[in-house]
């Protein structure tokens, strides 16, 4: 049989639709991934605050830092380069970003009342002022000039101070000076543990 | 922002093959869990939430540490708690992490039906292409460590990806950066088959517990996830760890000789009817037979 040109191009179409319904695909063999999501995020350092181990973490955002903008946090996870966790971090740790963002966190100072069974909100300006006024009260009823023997101490040991893990240096020594100045001995930081 | 693919080599359902295998050189990716030392502390299913971006879903207390009866669609890695008693009759807490195992050969794979749903990339990582999930959910049949769960919101299936927008970018998965014990460990799968098997050796002669091993089962050509157990005769103790898995018969029958004897039966019907046509011309219509009806 002689090939014509007709014959060719009737076969070549005959024989291509075939094998498409056959199944011959060309369609690359490679899949989209998600993208990774802290591609272009802006990494910064810090602190984890919860316990005394202090791990270094490294907390993701996205956003530009231009001057209308501001930048949303969209991930936390371990910094590898630190020497105390080497990018690990423990569960309460891991879930630092829901710290952040978590619609449930306590955004405003609340106060248990003596005797009461819930906690009620209160105004910073309040929070601050009644701190105060029983810092002083309690200080003036408490405080102790001399000890039994008649040597001056000058101390208060009915209050006590409480720090945590990510107060720096300088807040630390800021806050020795102040409670120093009180009268304060007992004085406690979780990050000694 | 960047879009990155991964070459294939294996993909579900499709017509053809699939031609990303040996195209270059394949380094199989590995996860290693080393159950001897974990804590249970459960970093690792928070940094899967995390990182994936799910939000926690209540749960309920059932008198275990573990979080959850099962893996669930948007809670993809599991601490299993068994309690289980030793020969002396003391009580032990074995704890091992649950997750998508990325079998080198899936049966979750072999089972869909839909193209391109569930492929496996050349690294070895078996990922699930939601868009082309038809939702039918017979991955979970083809699965022998029942990991593939359902999303009644969105009918498509889900599971671990092995942090594979992660891995392609060279980092490691979320739940084995967070690790703080080091029980995970995560590279080449020859390298961690290493680590495994001198741990397993370690196990085994410093510390006296002489049925120490390495669950890197065969009956799916081994895994992804490869584990280190106190006790390799019993498996089953971590939670219901197959002993010797493998994709169910019925799937292997139902994808294979079965799907082509129901492909030549169709193939033989056209024939059938072409030859008939050819031998025997169109059907004509007995005039006389019908004569009175209306056409």
């Amino acid at each position: 049989m002689e090939l014509s040109r007709r014959n060719f191009l009737r076969g070549a179409l005959v024989g291509g639709a075939g094998i498409s319904l056959l199944g011959f695909d060309l369609t690359p063999a490679v899949a989209q991934l998600k993208e990774l999501k802290i591609a272009r995020a802006t990494e910064t350092r810090s602190t984890c605050p919860y316990c005394s181990v202090s791990c270094g973490v490294l907390i993701y955002t996205i956003g530009d830092k231009a001057k209308n903008v501001t930048p949303q946090v969209i991930h936390v996870e371990g910094d590898p380069d630190h020497p105390i966790n080497r990018g690990t971090l423990c569960p309460k740790g891991a879930s630092l970003e829901q710290d952040i963002l978590n619609p449930r966190r306590l955004l405003k100072p609340q106060v248990r009342r003596p005797g009461s069974d819930h906690w009620e909100d209160i105004a910073w300006t309040q929070a601050i002022d009644e701190i105060a006024h029983r810092t002083k009260k309690i200080r003036d009823e408490t405080f102790i000039e001399k000890d039994p023997q008649g040597r001056t101490v000058n101390r208060c040991e009915s209050l006590a101070w409480i720090g945590g893990c990510t107060d720096t240096n300088e807040f630390n020594y800021l806050v020795v000076k102040t409670m120093r100045a009180l009268g304060l001995t007992y004085m406690e930081n979780q990050a000694r543990v | 922002m960047s879009q990155s693919t991964l070459a294939i080599r294996r993909i579900s359902a499709h017509a053809g093959a699939a031609p990303g295998e040996n195209v270059e050189r394949d380094e199989l990716v590995c996860k290693l869990i080393d159950t001897t030392t974990c804590i249970g502390c459960k970093a690792c299913e928070v940094a899967c939430l995390e990182w994936n971006g799910y939000t926690f879903t209540e749960t309920v207390f059932d008198n275990s540490y573990q979080t959850m009866p099962e893996t669930t669609w948007n809670y993809w890695n599991l601490i299993k708690f068994n309690e289980h008693e030793r020969e002396d009759g003391s009580i032990t807490l074995l704890m091992r992490k649950d997750q998508c195992m990325h079998c080198a050969d899936p049966g979750c794979l072999a089972a869909c039906p839909a193209d391109g749903a569930i492929v496996q990339y050349t690294n070895g990582i078996v990922d699930f292409q939601q868009q082309n999930c038809i939702g039918c959910g017979y991955c979970v049949s083809g699965c022998p460590f029942d990991i593939p769960k359902f999303n009644p919101t969105t009918k498509k299936m889900f599971k671990c990806t092995l942090c594979v927008d992660r891995v392609s970018e060279g980092l490691e998965p979320a739940c084995i950066k967070s690790c703080p014990t080091g029980c995970l460990h995560f590279g080449t799968k020859d390298d961690m088959k290493d680590l495994a098997e001198t741990r397993a050796k370690q196990l085994r002669e410093n510390y006296g517990i002489e049925k120490a091993g390495v669950y890197d089962p065969a009956g799916v050509n081994g895994t992804g996830v490869i584990y280190v157990l106190h006790d390799i005769t019993n498996p089953e103790a971590y939670g219901g760890l197959p002993k010797n898995p493998h994709v169910p018969w019925v799937v292997r029958i139902w994808k294979g000789p079965a799907k082509w004897i129901g492909n030549l039966a169709m193939l033989g019907g056209l024939l059938g009817v072409t030859l008939h046509y050819l031998r025997y011309g169109p059907k004509e219509i007995d005039a006389e037979k019908h004569e009175g009806e209306k056409p």
